[in-house]
């Protein structure tokens, strides 16, 4: 395996793509609006796709790649259901806090 | 009339279920008829039967299987019925007292609301005696006897609304369950050691068994206890007075004539175990003399006409045990048919006489009744005669044939043959007491109602069964009369094979011939002491009117409430039982059973209140869920090293 990819150390990004996975997860658990919600989750997405890229591109091996392209198909069609929806319900509930989304518990 | 033989059992059954079915849509005559055909064409196919199994000269049964039943490794049982010599005479009174029971009901229970039902249960149990009868293993008859127990806890408590005719029901039927354990035990053990349940099968198994006389004791006492429930023998005797609580019919067909006798037929049935077993067959003799007398003497101070007549029948049946412990079969036979017929016309003849006074049944309120019915009364007279056994009444030669076998078995025959005269001189008092009262004395009946004499379907099975309890004696008669043995000889072929295993073995009892001199005494002293008692019985009742028996203090108050037996099991069974049942029920099932089963539902509750509040309904809290169970599980990748 290759340890460098033009000159920078496999470790450092893979280290960027933990923290930036971090941040993903930290804004989805304690951000109320949904809107800056579903940005995390996109965050959450992208430092894979990095993880992906960075190991297909350390092993000279095109799968990784390859995966990265699904990966951003889904989040675009996630993105275009979740923001309907999060259209949806704001004319519904006149907000985007998600404390204030809890109608479908029993 | 052999091909046709599976007839007599399906007839009944169909008219079962025929009226069973059909309870209310069809009228009552019809039922009647339906019912009392049901039987009586049986008892028509069974004569025809009887004449061409030319029993005399035939010695091997006639069986006809009609399908496998059950069938487990080497267990097999199978609906079958076996044809001889004893199932015949077993089915020719079942069906030919049956039927004329059957016509006797159809006036007896006229404008009775239960009338269908009553024909209906009435053919059930006749379909399950003839199982019982004519079954040729021991599984097929165990059927037919809880089917007849069956039969009659459904017909004492007939009047189910009545609670003391429920409760006389269970009490039967809980009784004979008692008996049957050792009927069930029995069964096994003889499959055990014969490896079959097929009577014919057994006789020859047995035979080839060296060792069986170790075991025929224990077999034949099992046996015993099973019949001791349904022959009403001391101690499980007591639910057969209080069936009287079923209609007068259902008490001359079954707690008479047929049921009861049942295991008389079980005791000459498996007389090949019985005839191995010495020590049991003198159990069997002391035990029917002991409750021969006992019950005898209970009869003589009680007022229920119908009750008298039902501890007589426990005692008759105790001499006809005694016939079988004294292993003479013939004679316990002799007597079961001869007591088939005089008793069944004597509690017929007393259902006619309460229906004439309108269900009155106590006999301080009676008296003066001959000449008003003369049928009955006639009739009544003729059965009570035979009962007593005055020459040349049938139950003359029938009781005499039993005491003469008393006399001469084995080393107690002295002992048993005393006892036996005593309780037939308690016999005739208690059955002229009972005549003198009902018939002759003073007039105590009620007098607005009018007396009157029963229709003709009532008063034609009377005479006919008269006629049977008069001459039906002559079949088996002493030496010094006639000296007719026809039922010896008509049984010889079904005992013969037991009786020459037993003398094989040593077995066989030692019944010294008597010299004819000493016979003829025997039999004139029973007659002789029958006399007395009616002459005691005409002095007391008739003559002075006498109070001496109706002032109940010392023994006679024992006497009079029948030795407190129903009080004693009461003290000693049913209360402790109770006791126990509260116990469990009050105690043990609501402060222990219910409170583990509760607390295992308790404890879901309490755990699923729990998990209720991870269900917040905030997707914060879910994630959350999400991230720390994904840190566990990579948590535990890491640690285990993947």
């Amino acid at each position: 395996m290759n340890q460098f990819i033009n000159g920078i150390p496999v470790s450092y990004i893979l280290g960027l793509a933990g923290i930036l996975f971090s941040i993903g997860v930290l804004g989805v658990l304690i951000r109320r609006n949904i809107v800056i919600i579903f940005m995390s989750v996109e965050l959450i997405l992208n430092s894979v796709n990095l993880v992906f890229v960075t190991f297909s591109k350390a092993l000279s091996h095109i799968s990784g790649e390859t995966i990265v392209f699904f990966v951003m198909a889904i989040a675009a069609a996630e993105a275009a259901v979740g923001l309907a929806l999060v259209i949806a319900i704001f004319r519904h509930k006149k907000s985007t806090n998600v404390d204030e989304l809890q109608s479908m518990r029993w | 009339m052999l091909d046709l033989f599976p007839i007599v059992v399906l007839l009944p059954l169909l008219g079962f279920l025929h009226n069973g079915l059909l309870k209310d849509k069809i009228p009552h005559r019809f039922a009647g008829a339906i019912g009392t055909l049901a039987v009586f064409i049986p008892f028509l196919i069974t004569l025809g039967a009887f004449n061409e199994f030319r029993p005399m000269e035939r010695t091997a049964p006639h069986l006809v299987p009609v399908f496998d039943w059950i069938v487990v490794g080497n267990f097999k049982s199978s609906f079958g019925y076996q044809i001889d010599q004893l199932s015949l005479y077993m089915t020719l009174i079942i069906t030919g007292i049956g039927s004329l029971i059957h016509l006797y009901s159809m006036g007896y229970m006229k404008g009775n609301a239960g009338y269908n039902r009553f024909f209906a249960y009435l053919n059930l149990f006749i379909f399950c005696m003839l199982n019982l009868v004519l079954s040729d293993n021991l599984v097929l008859t165990f059927l037919g006897w809880e089917g007849v127990g069956l039969s009659s806890y459904l017909l004492i408590g007939f009047d189910y609304d009545k609670s003391s005719a429920a409760e006389a029901g269970m009490k039967a039927f809980i009784l004979n369950r008692i008996g049957d354990v050792g009927f069930i035990l029995g069964t096994g053990f003889l499959f055990w050691l014969g490896g079959s349940l097929q009577y014919l099968q057994l006789q020859t198994n047995l035979s080839e068994m060296g060792e069986f006389a170790n075991y025929a004791n224990i077999v034949a006492l099992f046996f015993f206890i099973a019949a001791m429930g349904k022959s009403a023998q001391i101690p499980l005797y007591v639910w057969l007075p209080d069936a009287m609580a079923g209609p007068t019919p259902v008490s001359a067909l079954i707690h008479a004539a047929t049921m009861v006798t049942a295991g008389i037929f079980l005791i000459a049935r498996l007389n090949f175990v019985f005839l191995l077993a010495p020590e049991t067959s003198l159990f069997i003799a002391i035990i029917g003399a002991v409750t021969a007398l006992f019950a005898a003497t209970i009869g003589t101070l009680q007022n229920d006409i119908k009750r008298i007549l039902a501890y007589s029948t426990v005692s008759q049946l105790g001499f006809m045990f005694l016939a079988m412990g004294s292993m003479s079969y013939v004679a316990g036979l002799f007597h079961l048919m001869t007591h088939a017929f005089f008793k069944a016309l004597l509690f017929l003849g007393a259902g006619s006489v309460i229906h004439a006074l309108h269900h009155e049944q106590n006999i301080k309120h009676m008296g003066g009744l001959f000449g008003k019915i003369k049928v009955t009364s006639f009739t009544f007279l003729l059965g009570t005669l035979a009962i007593a056994g005055f020459f040349p009444f049938s139950g003359f030669f029938s009781k005499d044939l039993i005491l003469e076998k008393a006399y001469t078995y084995g080393a107690f025959g002295s002992i048993l043959w005393t006892m036996g005269v005593v309780a037939a001189f308690f016999t005739s008092f208690y059955m002229f007491r009972l005549v003198f009262v009902v018939f002759f004395g003073k007039d105590n009946t009620d007098p607005h109602h009018k007396v009157h004499e029963s229709p003709w379907t009532m008063t034609l099975p009377l005479v006919i069964l008269a006629t049977g309890a008069v001459v039906a004696g002559f079949l088996q008669t002493p030496h010094f009369f006639l000296h007719i043995d026809a039922l010896e000889r008509f049984f010889a072929p079904v005992l013969s094979k037991g009786y020459e295993l037993a003398s094989l073995q040593g077995t066989l009892a030692e019944h010294k011939s008597l010299v004819h001199d000493v016979e003829l005494s025997l039999a004139a002293f029973s007659v002789g002491i029958a006399t007395i008692g009616l002459i005691l019985a005409y002095f007391l009742y008739q003559r002075k009117q006498s109070p001496i028996l109706e002032e109940h203090t010392g023994f006679r108050k024992i006497l009079f409430h029948k030795y407190y037996i129903d009080e004693i099991y009461d003290f000693l069974f049913v209360r402790p039982f109770l006791f126990l049942s509260k116990g469990v029920a009050f105690f043990f099932d609501i402060k222990i059973l219910d409170r583990f089963f509760l607390g295992i539902g308790g404890s879901f509750g309490v755990i699923a209140n729990g998990l209720r509040r991870f269900q917040s309904g905030f997707i914060g809290d879910y994630a959350l869920y999400v991230v720390i169970g994904t840190f566990c599980i990579l948590v535990y990748l890491l640690t285990r090293g993947v």
